[in-house]
């Protein structure tokens, strides 16, 4: 008999979990913004969310063919980044701008920097900054949910702008539901959270970024004196700390690194939003400690099983 | 601090999925085939040289290969027969090795001088073990007679029993607690007796509620002040029956990395060794046979069978009722850490517990994508590692590098490739580091 035996190396035995599977889940954890934003914004916020995840999947199509590149148009991945970049942007954005800032963060940030696990900051958020810097008025054409389903609805402040002008126009309930202005994905609070304990169920990401985030933004704006629940509550805080910080290219791999990580998101952040020009500093906040993640790494490698604790910095061997 | 120690290591390794499937199959003894292969290389350590030549009346027990070197284990004919040639032998991994073939005559006549060796001390002691032909029967084949006699006798106040079986499929443990309760204990006690040791722990994974009950009566049968016996129950998580890992769950000690078991006051032995141990020192018959769990999609009777050692694998496979559709994967071992053989002409060797042989669905696909950092790897390996930096080190032919992130640690349990979303071949890599970092170190002291 011919020998068609495979021989390979060990494991001969697969968990069966895929990178699909993985983007997959991270989709459904998602469905509940996505849900509660058309809900509160009407139809454009499906429309906005379409438009992006269509041209970062053209984007990541086109990139594999001319990078020539195995194609990764079906791991999902593409589409996360679409409906993350959707998320944060206003629902009144014109089209043609959403889709640039789609193909910036899949072109430009994913796939020139080798694609899916290489890239050195979130795709989305660098989509969001490339667009506050180019369209700087219609990134900031808030409209109030649920009177403002029309795109030429009624231009509002979000709550971090009226509260950096010392009023704060909304109550809790308001805030956790979503009925304020704010990008179309990131008011509703409960359905973000909702996904957020979907991934931490599904053990698709660690709760120590979330956790540490929200909590260090929650005690530095109390310790400045702030209202925390606020901060918290409000702006892009919570659809940042679950789902753009988490991201696995962009963050350590490592616990340590991943709490000391989601520490200077929370800091810079609160810096931003306190002592900066800008109303809201999630995403720059973000931006900055993903390029900082290869040294956190570094700092915080954990040690081989039965190795002494020994701190890596100041004790060399 | 130890308590978070505690609470972070629980989670690592994987939940392997059981495949117990043969746990209930009783024990069936495999008459004596037509010819063994019998490989020189069945252990750690120098290999044997053949002590019969060709035309040679061998008998069950007869010494047919062994080595002066210190780290080596001598080896026995199974059968009589008459020994038909003298070939060489690739085993799976790679390894190049000499074989004694011998054509049996189905008369199974012992060879005269098997008799109940004399033990009086410590040093008898090892002398019978060493005769014995006894390695660790989990799998490494690493010689018992060394492992018995460390450099620190006095200081080992721990013999731990390793029952844990986590491999998936494999049950040939499991059948020897269930089987032979009496011979492990007796075992146990003899090593206890002649290394002074005041304490034993026989760790059993939970999955193995019938083991835990029957080893538990029977280890408070024997303990008594000073030799104490107990049974320690393990969580079912891969690689509970890894050496550092059950050190650690068992005693809370860890082994340092390049450390040996020893090093923290433990001997650490494999159920069916400590039993096998017993049943020499009552009987005198050498190591022979093997109990192999036979098992996976393309076995049509999945069993326990008692197996001569240099058995080919197909005449076992025939054994158990041949296969059901065409194998295209045959692993000497669990589906873990088992090599993949390339031939089924290929002997069962004394150290082997399990034949697995799979259909076409069951072989993993080939291909492998980027990684995407998500981590899992590193909370699987049960080493504490980061495989991905070790990859891209391995990548860069990096080697100081690789020995700064501890790739040496590795024990290739395949945790980490079990984990991986982008089916990435971390094991393999880890492999392939571990053997640059070799070169490169014996380059430096060369």
């Amino acid at each position: 008999m011919e020998n068609r035996l495979v021989v390979s190396s060990s494991p001969h035995l697969h968990s069966g979990v895929s990178t699909r599977e993985i983007m997959l889940d991270v989709l459904i954890a998602l469905s509940p913004a996505a849900v509660a934003s058309v809900l509160l914004f009407g139809w454009r916020a499906a429309a906005v969310i379409l438009v992006c995840v269509a041209s970062c999947m053209a984007s990541e199509y086109l990139s594999a063919i001319v990078l020539k590149r195995p194609q990764t148009v079906g791991d999902l991945s593409a589409v996360v980044t679409g409906v993350l970049l959707a998320f944060n942007l206003p629902a009144t954005i014109p089209f043609w701008q959403a889709a640039i800032g789609s193909v910036a963060a899949i072109v430009v940030v994913k796939q020139m920097f080798g694609g899916i696990g290489h890239n050195f900051v979130n795709p989305a958020l660098i989509g969001r900054i490339v667009m506050m810097a180019s369209f700087p008025s219609d990134m900031n054409n808030w409209v109030t949910p649920l009177q403002g389903r029309m795109v030429d609805g009624l231009a509002s402040a979000t709550p971090l702008e009226s509260m950096a002008q010392g009023e704060m126009a909304y109550s809790y309930q308001q805030l956790l539901v979503g009925i304020r202005p704010g990008s179309l994905g990131e008011t509703c609070i409960i359905a973000l959270l909702l996904g957020g304990a979907y991934l931490v169920v599904r053990r698709v990401i660690s709760p120590a970024i979330p956790l540490v985030y929200i909590g260090t933004v929650f005690i530095l704006t109390w310790i400045a004196g702030e209202n925390p629940l606020i901060h918290v509550l409000s702006g892009g805080l919570v659809l940042g700390a679950v789902f753009m910080a988490t991201d696995y290219a962009t963050s350590p791999i490592n616990t340590a690194g991943k709490v000391v990580y989601a520490i200077g998101c929370g800091l810079l952040t609160v810096l931003i939003r306190i002592y900066g020009s800008l109303a809201e500093g999630v995403s720059f906040a973000i931006v900055i400690m993903n390029v900082l993640v290869p040294l956190i790494e570094r700092a915080t490698r954990p040690l081989p099983f039965g190795e002494e604790r020994r701190f890596a910095i100041w004790q060399k061997k | 601090m130890s308590v978070l120690k505690r609470i972070f290591k629980s989670n690592a390794g994987v939940r392997a999925p059981h495949y117990k499937n043969t746990a209930e199959s009783e024990t069936l003894v495999m008459p004596p085939p037509e010819r063994v292969i019998i490989s020189m290389q069945q252990h750690i350590g120098a290999p044997c040289i053949p002590t019969v030549k060709v035309g040679d009346i061998v008998e069950v027990g007869q010494v047919v290969g062994d080595s002066d070197k210190p780290v080596s284990a001598p080896i026995h004919s199974g059968v009589s027969g008459k020994v038909a040639a003298i070939t060489e032998l690739v085993l799976p991994g790679g390894v190049k090795t000499s074989a004694v073939v011998i054509q049996t005559d189905g008369e199974q006549r012992v060879y005269q001088e098997i008799k109940p060796p004399a033990v009086e001390n410590y040093q008898d002691f090892l002398k019978a073990v060493r005769s014995s032909g006894l390695v660790g029967l989990g799998g490494a084949g690493f010689p018992t007679h060394i492992k018995l006699n460390p450099p620190n006798p006095e200081a080992i106040d721990t013999l731990i029993i390793n029952a844990a079986e986590c491999e998936p499929y494999i049950t040939a443990d499991y059948r020897e607690c269930i089987e032979n309760t009496g011979d492990i204990l007796d075992g146990i006690q003899a090593v206890m007796k002649y290394l002074n040791i005041s304490k034993a722990i026989i760790g059993v994974e939970r999955n193995k509620p019938a083991a835990i009950s029957k080893l538990s009566k029977a280890a408070a049968e024997v303990s008594e002040p000073g030799r104490e016996v107990a049974v320690k129950v393990l969580p079912s998580r891969y690689p509970q029956g890894a050496e550092k890992v059950l050190i650690y769950s068992c005693t809370g000690r860890m082994v340092p990395p390049g450390k040996l078991p020893s090093d923290v006051g433990c001997i650490v032995m494999n159920v069916t060794s400590v039993s096998f141990l017993a049943k020499y020192l009552r009987t005198g018959m050498p190591l022979v046979d093997k109990r192999l769990t036979v098992d996976g999609s393309a076995v049509k009777e999945p069993k326990n069978v008692r197996v001569i050692v240099g058995t080919p694998v197909h005449d076992v496979l025939e054994f158990c009722g041949g296969v059901k559709s065409e194998v295209r994967k045959l692993i000497m071992g669990g589906p873990m850490m088992g090599l993949a053989m390339m031939d089924d002409q290929l002997p069962v060797l004394k150290q082997n517990n399990a034949i697995l042989a799979f259909a076409e669905e069951d072989v993993l696909p080939g291909g492998q994508s980027a990684c995407i950092r998500c981590g899992r790897c590193v909370r699987a390996c049960p080493m504490n590692l980061l495989p991905p930096s070790i990859e891209a080190a391995l990548k860069i032919k990096d080697t100081e590098k690789m020995a700064k992130l501890g790739v040496m640690n590795c024990m290739e349990c395949g945790c980490c490739s079990f984990s991986c979303p982008a089916s990435r071949k971390l094991v393999q890599s880890m492999r392939l580091a571990k053997g640059e970092l070799r070169k490169a170190q014996a380059a430096k002291k060369a």
